[in-house]
């Protein structure tokens, strides 16, 4: 019981991380379609700036969790300009190779700045506390609370907001959100923007609980697919609820099944929803 | 001139050259270079047939040329088996699997595709990572044999085994040809530019795509196959997907969707390589916007801008022509007329 409780715990810690990554995701692919498979680069970049800024300049956690999302976001927002918008109208082929191609450089570029070795991020809230009765470190109860205040910054910006409303709107129909005076381009950065936001905060989350590399995105960003195909592309609360349902699965099957495959199940999980649903889980458009 | 250089000379050409390369050269590193090349072209060949022809997206193809690869290995090394008829099963083998994935994953399209058979080839490679007792895990197989002899003809010398693989890769491009040409083919683009439009016309676009999917698949295998008794040492890392990315760059350098696309690509795409040796792992910094950059400006890569180029020199051509006809008419008929004003045409 005590193991079982254990490892749900773990499971909601990781599932924090899955959903705000997925969320990034499933938010720029409701804008503009697009399966952005550099999103795993700017997850790893976001860990790396927060693990500079606090390194060489001695900021704060907090302080240099705010600097990765700012850097990283913007980055977002320059990749949008630069890559994505002029492929606007060419085959959805064409998106996918470029966000490869980016997600090869950006990896180089990590390597080349930090070097290819491991690296451990220090957290100011290593210290071990006691919560009902399980027996927990201060940065994993802070991953699960940060998770869940961002989803509900995000959820109230969406919903309450006139600029949070923009995005709905593209997402649902863009020509109609076009028609009705939104900026879609503008929309299309601000995407980028939260989203990349988004990596910056889940990569500097988790971070401290795991290792920093350059090839840290990989993983991250395969099960981020997964689990937006679970939830239904483009959906925000599909990729919450997938988020946490990879996290308790892999948790406990590393538990109880294999911890050599625990990787694997998130992948046969989608290749069983895939061979039933070949268009996802909860398959609808938009929100 | 025109004649001297029209397409049935410079692919003779090019066949010659590689035919007599080895006495061109002693240094056996570059020999060794090239026909790892060979390999690679095999696989990305098969990559195009699905991706550039069929318009899907497979980023499992090093998933399946580890299986081709670890198919032959396992079969000689472990079982003991005779190298061709390892070498048939191992085909065998790889397109059996890829008729199974095929059937399930050509269902989703798209991004779904492309996320889909992501996973498989992730897949791929945790099994070969983990399953130590078939795989060897991380340690990989080692002493994999070299082709065995065929009657008079022995496959010891890395000379010999250049001219093996220089077949296959010659008997991969006629059979590409072959296909692209026929009325598969035919069948195949029209699945890429439309998928509806096609099933109205009563294609069936299930079993299409099935049979350029286990095609592709074969190819991946062979090259696998080729790799493995070439090398002679295999690892997990064969399977890994930064492998397909690198045969998805020597494809689209050379052009998606065109016959001599990947030759071009990756024979450019590998002396660069060698050449930019210093960079090693950071190629990628130079490689990784190239491919971006390329998919935005050039997304037909290079022989996709040459018959672009080619198309509108002609064209101008044509035009200058006609031009030129049209004012020597004007002169003939209104020679008296002063001040006549040219006009455009």
């Amino acid at each position: 019981m005590d193991i079982l409780s254990q490892q749900l715990f773990n499971g909601l810690t990781i599932g924090s991380v899955y959903s705000l990554v997925a969320l990034g995701l499933t938010l720029v692919y409701g804008i503009l379609h697009i399966p952005n498979f550099a999103h795993g680069a700017m997850y790893m970049l976001g860990a790396y700036v927060t693990l500079t800024m606090m390194l060489l300049w001695g900021i704060h956690y907090w302080l240099a969790m705010a600097v990765s999302v700012l850097v990283v976001g913007l980055l977002s927002v320059l990749m949008e300009r630069l890559v994505f918008h002029p492929l606007r109208n060419a085959p959805p082929i064409h998106d996918k190779i470029a966000a490869i191609g980016i997600l090869l450089f950006l990896e180089a570029l990590a390597q080349l700045i930090w070097g290819a070795d491991y690296r451990s991020m220090g957290t100011p809230y290593g210290e071990v506390i006691n919560l009902f009765g399980l027996t927990v470190t201060m940065q994993r109860v802070l991953i699960n609370v940060g998770a869940v205040v961002v989803m509900l910054l995000l959820y109230l910006f969406l919903k309450k907001t006139m600029v949070g409303s923009t995005i709905i709107a593209m997402a649902q129909n863009r020509e109609g959100a076009h028609l009705v005076g939104i900026n879609t381009n503008k929309v299309a950065m601000l995407t980028f923007l939260i989203s990349g936001g988004l990596a910056a905060i889940a990569a500097s989350l988790a971070a401290p609980i795991n290792l920093v590399f350059p090839g840290m995105g990989h993983l991250v960003i395969l099960k981020a697919f997964v689990i937006i195909i679970l939830g239904g592309m483009g959906s925000i609360p599909g990729a919450i609820l997938g988020g946490y349902i990879l996290g308790f699965s892999e948790s406990l099957g590393a538990t109880y099944l294999s911890n050599d495959y625990k990787d694997i199940i998130a992948f046969l999980l989608l290749v069983i929803i895939l061979s039933f649903r070949p268009k996802g889980l909860f398959a609808r458009e938009g929100f | 001139m025109a004649a001297l250089v029209n397409r049935r000379t410079v692919i003779s050409g090019f066949i010659l050259l590689a035919l007599v390369f080895p006495f061109l050269t002693k240094n056996s590193y570059v020999l060794h270079i090239l026909t790892l090349a060979f390999i690679w072209m095999i696989a990305v060949y098969g990559l195009n047939l699905l991706a550039g022809y069929t318009g899907y997206l497979s980023l499992a193809h090093a998933g399946f040329f580890a299986i081709g690869a670890y198919s032959l290995g396992i079969l000689t090394v472990k079982v003991g088996m005779n190298y061709w008829l390892a070498f048939l099963s191992s085909l065998i083998i790889t397109c059996i699997l890829g008729l199974l994935i095929g059937l399930i994953a050509l269902r989703t399209k798209e991004h779904f595709f492309a996320i889909y058979t992501l996973c498989v080839g992730y897949i791929i490679y945790l099994v070969i990572d983990k399953w130590d007792g078939l795989t060897g895990g991380v340690r990989g197989l080692i002493g994999i044999p070299v082709p065995a002899g065929v009657g008079p003809l022995s496959f010891e010398e890395p000379q010999s085994q250049y001219y093996l693989i220089l077949f296959f890769l010659l008997l991969t491009v006629l059979m590409v040809y072959r296909i692209v040409h026929s009325l598969s083919g035919r069948t195949f683009i029209a699945i890429r530019n439309s998928e509806e439009l096609a099933k109205t016309l009563g294609i069936a676009t299930m079993k299409n795509k099935l049979m350029v999917f286990v095609l592709s698949t074969l190819f991946a295998g062979l090259a696998g196959v080729l790799y493995a008794s070439f090398i002679r040492f295999i690892g997990p890392d064969i399977g890994y997907i930064t492998i397909t990315f690198d045969l998805l760059m020597y494809l689209l350098v050379g052009g998606i969707g065109t016959l001599a696309g990947p030759i071009v690509g990756t024979i450019l795409i590998v002396w660069v390589s060698q050449s930019l040796q210093f960079l090693q792992d950071f190629r990628m910094l130079i490689f990784g916007p190239l491919l971006t950059l390329l998919i935005i400006f050039y997304p037909r890569g290079i022989i996709g801008a040459f018959y672009e180029w080619k198309i509108k020199r002609q064209e101008k051509k044509r035009m200058r022509a006609l031009i030129k006809k049209h004012k020597d008419a004007e002169f003939s008929d209104a020679n008296s007329v002063p001040d006549k004003k040219v006009k455009e045409g």
